[in-house]
């Protein structure tokens, strides 16, 4: 399992080379990456703050239990913080299991506990000023399909 | 203890962390004392619903005891993914 919170950007398709390599009970590999993306038609950046120490231990609770319910290979996440600009990746999650359907699974269920229980907050930045993103409710209903 | 701030509500108090000395028994006890304080910490406490709470970086509720805790960290509700 490999769990990193950074401010560099990251190279997705490396990434998803390196894991799970040279592993023979690896059947499927499921990945996600978000992306910045500019829905106010202006953004100039995307400010990302976290809780340093809690953000690695959430994350990190948050893998164990995908592990554990999917009965995972191998899990990656990666997420960055700081000022990033749109159209460059944020965060990606990769999941390697025996079948496809935990792998697909397990990575929906990431996601969702990532967006809302993984300490991050985002602040977009247009010309107009910048403003916090704030929480939607679908994303907490999301955790009761779980 | 050690009392962080993130997001809009580290810019409503104006300041990351701070340390402070406190009796108070519960979260809510201590969100009372710092609203009690000045004007920004009552704008930054004023909807309890808008907030989420960690005690020592793991996610809690605002009824908690604070018996034994060393950092509590106040934020909205979480934006990842």
């Amino acid at each position: 399992m490999t769990v990193r919170v950074q401010s560099e950007p990251f190279d997705t398709g490396a990434e998803l080379n390196r894991f799970a390599q040279g592993r023979r009970d690896v059947g499927a590999v499921v990945s996600f990456t978000g992306v910045v993306r500019d829905t106010a038609g202006d953004l100039q950046e995307m400010l990302i703050e976290h809780y340093p120490g809690m953000t690695e231990s959430a994350i990190s609770n948050i893998a164990d239990e995908a592990v554990t319910r999917w009965n995972l290979d191998d899990v990656l996440v990666i997420h960055r913080f700081g000022a990033l600009t749109p159209g460059t990746p944020i965060m990606m999650v990769a999941t390697a299991s025996a079948h496809r359907a935990a792998a697909f699974e397990a990575a929906d269920f990431l996601m969702d506990y990532l967006k809302s229980r993984a300490p991050f907050w985002k602040k977009e930045v247009t010309s107009k000023g910048a403003s916090w993103v704030a929480a939607k409710d679908e994303d907490e209903d999301a955790l009761k399909r779980w | 203890m050690n009392v962080v701030y993130f997001a809009w509500v580290r810019e409503r108090i104006g300041l990351p962390q701070e340390t402070v000395k406190t009796e108070a028994a519960t979260v809510n006890d201590l969100i009372a004392e710092l609203s009690a304080r000045e004007e920004r910490y009552a704008a930054a406490f004023a909807d309890i619903s808008a907030l989420r709470v960690a005690l020592d970086q793991e996610l809690s509720d605002f009824n908690a005891p604070l018996a034994g805790v060393r950092e509590v960290a106040f934020f909205p509700p979480m934006t990842g993914g």
